[in-house]
């Protein structure tokens, strides 16, 4: 056997079938997600879910639309923190919000909102500043059960601690206790804080643009994508911001290395927050 | 696509790199990709330590970058650090496995599955487990496994952990494994 060319392993194989299979059946594209973790958690699946090969767990998928449901939890859930990365909304507090001032009306656009942890942030963020009556909000993820979660807006009271401290570290103006209330080991967020967020189902693999955005918060979602896929993504941003518009990535993401590069200008270099050009 | 070094690190491993790292020679034909365990709320700063001590080139590692011989990368605070089939690097923020975040068995499963017989994992001192799955993954794959001398390194739970979990690896005291490096380079 060659040593260039190894033979190839037969769990890849069969996991290009299965995420064929996903996408051909249920129109869910995880072709271009990087391989590495995705391979990793569907390992995981496929121990969890009981399947002896992915070839099993793709007969499984095909037949049976239950099965979505809870394969798409192994391979879409993350886990988040209010105001993660507390100098990140800093930022945007300080350098963002008073541009965002002159507008009448605004429209943020959380992409990958997962379980709502950064869109209700953004929601008490605005709300502080004064912003919140004239923003729409949109949150958007591929995943239903994580939007029902996003929309539900309860928490482990347990995560309570962290997303407090992250909050005033935010450069907060009110307190986060002042949000939610504590029902046994659960903490329910104000329900007059979802009232300017839409939720709904879109995914950065295979949707269109929706709308004029004058800021885009896309955090530690990039990451999970191939290169292929990171193009396609931010080409929708950068469609999608208004001129002068804004653009949050994670803190260890870049267009550095993107072709859209030349569309946006650094803003806050250190916290990955970028401004479209004017054209 | 040329072969690469992997190394993970915990407890002591900042000096043990400290004597390791700055004995490769600027034109070490490899990349070196590193995991260091360090606590998640702080960019750490390891690449600017190692930077002014290394004859290689010292920067953290880019999410989707290439890695380029002669130049070593550290896994990011708070990240983890993969190899994708490619031999591309790729972060991700999923949860910390085995309370670690960056996690030295992600990075030596991910390598070994990209990198198979091309792969030289190095597994430093440590007071975990971390990085025994991933020289099993080594051993599986066909790549060169070595792991610091518990009796001689800073804290022996993880290398002998290691060596448990791949047996064919060469037991080395620290001051060695640079100049083995270069012979298997």
């Amino acid at each position: 056997m060659n040593d260039e060319t190894p033979e190839p392993d037969v769990d890849d194989i069969e996991i290009d079938l299965l995420l064929e299979a996903l996408y051909r059946r249920y129109h869910y594209d995880f072709r271009h997600y990087a391989r590495a973790s995705i391979k990793r958690r569907l390992i995981q699946a496929r121990g969890r879910l009981g399947m002896s090969s992915f070839s099993a767990l793709q007969d499984r998928l095909l037949h049976d639309p239950d099965m979505l449901a809870r394969l798409l939890n192994y391979l879409t859930v993350q886990v988040s923190e209010m105001f993660r990365d507390p100098s990140y909304f800093r930022a945007l507090r300080e350098k963002v919000i008073p541009h965002l001032r002159t507008y009448p009306s605004l429209k943020v656009w959380i992409a990958g909102c997962s379980n709502g942890e950064e869109v209700y942030s953004l929601a008490m963020l605005f709300r502080e500043e004064g912003l919140e009556q004239r923003t729409i909000f949109y949150a958007t993820d591929i995943n239903p059960k994580a939007l029902k979660a996003a929309e539900a807006g309860v928490y482990p009271l347990d995560q309570i601690r962290k997303f407090t401290e992250n909050h005033q570290k935010s450069g907060a103006r009110t307190s986060l206790s002042d949000y939610y209330v504590a029902d046994y080991d659960r903490a329910i967020f104000d329900s007059s804080l979802r009232a300017n967020i839409v939720f709904s189902d879109h995914s950065l693999a295979t949707d269109s643009v929706f709308g004029e955005m004058h800021l885009i918060s896309c955090r530690n979602v990039l990451i999970y994508f191939d290169r292929a896929l990171q193009e396609r993504a931010v080409g929708l941003f950068e469609e999608s911001l208004v001129r002068r518009g804004f653009l949050g990535l994670g803190r260890k993401e870049s267009l550095r290395f993107s072709d859209h590069a030349a569309g946006f200008a650094d803003f806050v270099r250190e916290e990955k927050i970028y401004q479209r050009r004017e054209r | 696509m040329t072969g690469i070094v992997v190394i993970g690190a915990s407890a002591g491993g900042v000096q043990a790199l400290l004597t390791l790292l700055p004995a490769l020679p600027a034109d070490f034909p490899r990349p070196v990709l590193i995991v260091v365990h360090v606590p998640p709320d702080h960019d750490h700063g390891l690449a600017a330590l190692f930077e002014s001590r290394c004859a290689m080139q010292v920067c953290e590692a880019e999410d989707k970058q290439m890695p380029a011989p002669g130049t070593i990368y550290f896994a990011p605070a708070n990240y983890h650090l993969l190899v994708e089939p490619d031999g591309s690097m790729a972060l991700s923020a999923d949860d910390p496995v085995n309370h670690s975040r960056p996690s030295i068995d992600l990075l030596l499963e991910s390598a070994a599955d990209a990198l198979r017989s091309r792969l030289i994992a190095v597994l430093l001192t440590g007071a975990n487990n971390d990085g025994a799955e991933g020289l099993r993954a080594v051993a599986r794959t066909g790549g060169t496994a070595i792991v610091e001398d518990p009796a001689t390194a800073r804290v022996p739970t993880m290398p002998a952990a290691g060596l448990a979990a791949n047996p064919g690896a060469t037991r080395l005291v620290i001051d060695a494994i640079a100049p083995h490096l270069l012979r298997l380079a």
